[in-house]
């Protein structure tokens, strides 16, 4: 299919809370290059959002096997703020407020970590700059940046503050962890926009993969794959079309249809069919 | 020819220099009614400042040690110097200081003469000149910033009818020592209507006198003045002394309003046991902005008694301890009168085994109705090692009153943590970030030099924290 390697490589990654026995990724597969945009869809506890923490380093999370390659680096040894120093990024879907810390210098040390400083921060002129475009580019209100951290921030106000940080950090490879819940129908097409203004604007250099439980983003960004996770595993992949099938038949019609295959192959292996392919693990 | 820091050529004021003091006076060690006299005798004081400190004496033998907060029984009286000549406490060069007080100074980036002042080994020459040009100004304005033991020669009148009127000498036990052995410390009158727009800083009035063991500050606002005073300076100050005990005195008169700084940094081996009180007369405000890093145990309860109505009191304090530290910091409001307002914002941070809190009176006096009073007080503790401990007393004789208090103890939460890490953002340096936010509502009230001196002080503090 591809002759790149994959940035982002996940083989059969399982993990847990600490102190919970019971596994929530129960061997995840997925291969994330960048210039792709890849939508990971699922009910409520299907592991989505654990799989984004994982990671992203969350040290809640335990991993219990598999491996992860990220540009070829064993991401998993690395901690969260050297992986994103090395480009990847997340969105998160609960962000937590930081009281008492100024967005902008928040952003600033961020970014001078980011560009690679050492125990100095990117000059405020500069920062400003970077800063006043990103906010341009994505019709932010500026004064976002003059509250503390997502503290007071409304559900919308939190979901564009995490996309102002994608734009300003310009990560290699994003994760959205539902970006889109909680917002009404107008800010959900809002912040669509400005992602795919940031992926446009990185011209090939940034892979996304956005997590989503619902298929409504997808009606503004169009994603190269869709996969759809069920209980641990990511079960079924496709093309964008994958998406408006399950719209069509919802989760339980793709874990019929998954059961099916499953029932009729022997053995762990990928089914292809009908344009999809079916990881088959019993 | 000379220069100095700020590029301004020294020969051209030679006033600006202070002559080395010649005498030098060493007391012995302990207390006595004749080390007090001696005292006296060597500032060629008035017989009734004289009769004060005795009686203070008195007072100081018969009072007992406080039997609340933390423990002072490692304090030997009969082991202090009560009077030594300032150039004496000086270090005699840069090489006898401690390894850990010379590192922090070139670390904090303290330019040498700045730093060689500050640990007591030379004098800072442009702070003189900066102070000398704008002593001009508060002189035109009839302002009088000097050291007290200047103000007892040069305005005996005013001294004598407004000292130890807020805090007598038997109001506690370090109290009376102070108005025994007292020395040092700013006295400042503010006439009526005159706004001092620029902040005092003892830091300004240089000279031997200004960091004392027992220091004695007392500070007159008339009415409809405004003065912001701010005390000490934020890097760490040396000395070998192991006690501090200071009073600081404030009266604000009608409409007036006084702001008090201070962000203290002592070396770890002082017992920092001072006693701030202001009394706010009608429509006054008085705020106490207090910050305490160093020092081995700090016992300070700045208080305000509102004694008029429509008086106003803001007490905000911050406190770090770390290692082997005991930080009781608080602060005390009166409501003595109707329609008087107060507010006390705490926020304590304790690390390594260190113990730091809030130790506060809110009295409401039956009558004073219509009164409002807001305590916060919000402690940090940065491993399990560590302790907080907040004892806020309320004594409410009115109804007609409307009283708040809220106290959050918390850790560094996992997952505010990681969300920093996971913008790229180094674990220390994360750490760092959500401990200035959580002092940030007390920082941003300083002057922006103190503010960013304050994180910078609280970096290093922090540095190790992170395993």
């Amino acid at each position: 299919m591809h002759d790149r390697t994959p940035d982002l490589l996940i083989r059969n990654l399982r993990a847990k809370v600490e102190e919970l026995d019971r596994e929530i990724l129960k061997g995840v597969n997925l291969e994330v290059r960048k210039g792709e945009i890849h939508a990971i869809m699922g009910p409520n506890g299907s592991g989505k959002s654990t799989l984004a923490n994982v990671l992203m380093g969350n040290p809640f999370y335990v991993i219990t096997g598999g491996e992860v390659l990220y540009k070829g680096r064993d991401l998993l040894a690395m901690s969260p703020d050297e992986r994103a120093r090395e480009g990847l990024f997340i969105a998160f879907q609960y962000p937590v407020a930081i009281p008492g810390v100024n967005f902008a210098s928040f952003l600033r040390t961020a970014l001078s970590a980011r560009r690679g400083y050492q125990n100095e921060l990117i000059p405020v002129p500069e920062f400003q700059r970077i800063l006043r475009e990103k906010l341009d580019l994505l019709k932010l209100d500026p004064s976002i940046v003059t509250r503390y951290v997502n503290e007071g921030f409304s559900g919308g106000e939190k979901k564009r503050a995490e996309i102002l940080q994608m734009a300003v950090l310009e990560p290699e490879m994003a994760i959205l962890d539902e970006t889109d819940s909680g917002l009404d129908i107008d800010a959900v097409r809002v912040v669509a926009e400005n992602v795919n203004r940031l992926f446009e604007q990185a011209a090939g250099n940034l892979g996304i993969v956005l997590i989503t439980h619902y298929s409504r983003i997808l009606h503004y960004i169009r994603p190269h794959h869709v996969h759809v996770m069920l209980d641990g595993r990511i079960v079924i992949s496709g093309g964008p079309e994958l998406a408006d099938e399950l719209e069509q038949t919802g989760y339980e019609g793709l874990q019929a249809q998954f059961a099916e295959v499953a029932a009729a192959t022997p053995g762990d292996q990928p089914v292809r069919r009908a344009g999809k392919v079916f990881w088959v693990a019993h | 020819m000379a220069t100095n820091p700020l590029g301004i050529d020294l020969d051209a004021y030679q006033w600006g220099f202070r002559m080395p003091e010649h005498y030098v006076f060493k007391s012995r060690k302990g207390l006595s009614r004749e080390v007090v006299e001696e005292i006296s005798y060597l500032k060629g004081e008035p017989d009734w400042m004289r009769a004060f400190r005795l009686h203070s004496l008195e007072v100081f033998w018969k009072k007992p040690m406080p039997t609340w907060g933390p423990g002072l029984s490692d304090l030997d009286f009969d082991d202090i110097y009560y009077y030594i000549k300032p150039t004496e406490r000086q270090v005699r060069s840069w090489d006898e200081l401690p390894q850990e007080i010379k590192e922090t100074y070139e670390r904090l980036g303290i330019p040498e003469a700045e730093r060689k002042f500050l640990a007591g080994v030379g004098a800072q020459y442009e702070s003189e000149v900066v102070y000398h040009s704008l002593k001009e100004e508060w002189e035109k304005l009839g302002v009088i910033f000097v050291d007290t033991d200047t103000a007892v020669r040069q305005y005996p009148d005013l001294v004598r009818e407004y000292f130890g009127t807020v805090v007598p000498p038997e109001d506690n036990k370090f109290a009376a020592l102070n108005s025994a052995v007292w020395s040092g410390g700013s006295f400042i009158y503010v006439p009526a209507g005159v706004q001092v727009e620029v902040p005092l800083q003892a830091y300004f009035r240089i000279n031997a006198e200004n960091v004392g063991q027992f220091e004695r500050t007392l500070i007159i606002v008339e009415p409809g003045g405004y003065v912001h005073y701010v005390e000490g300076c934020t890097a760490p100050i040396y000395t070998t002394d192991s006690l501090h005990s200071a009073v600081v005195e404030i009266i604000v008169k009608e409409g007036a309003r006084c702001r008090y700084t201070t962000i203290q940094n002592w070396s770890k081996n002082v017992y920092n046991l001072v006693t701030k009180r202001a009394v706010a007369y009608q429509d006054a405000t008085m705020e106490w902005i207090d910050g305490n890093l160093g020092s081995k145990i700090t016992m300070k309860y700045p208080s305000v008694y509102l004694v008029e109505p429509g008086a106003k009191a803001e007490i905000l304090s911050v406190a770090f301890a770390g290692a082997g530290q005991h930080q009781d910091p608080g602060g005390k409001v009166i409501h003595a009168a109707p329609y008087t307002q107060s507010s006390i914002v705490s926020k304590s941070i304790s690390k390594d085994g260190g113990r730091a809190g809030y130790r506060g009176l809110v009295k409401v006096y039956k009558g004073a109705k219509g009164s409002k009073c807001a305590v916060r007080c919000d402690a940090l503790i940065l491993d399990d090692r560590s302790r907080s401990d907040t004892y806020p007393t309320m004594e409410i004789d009115e109804e007609d009153v409307q009283i708040t208090h809220e106290a959050t103890v918390s850790k560094v939460s996992d997952e505010q943590l990681f969300y920093l890490m996971s913008r790229g953002i180094r674990e220390d340096e994360a750490m760092n970030m959500i401990v200035r936010g959580f002092i940030e509502p007390i920082a941003k009230e300083l002057p922006l030099e103190y503010a960013v001196e304050l994180n910078r002080l609280i970096a290093l503090e922090m540095e190790g924290s992170v395993g």
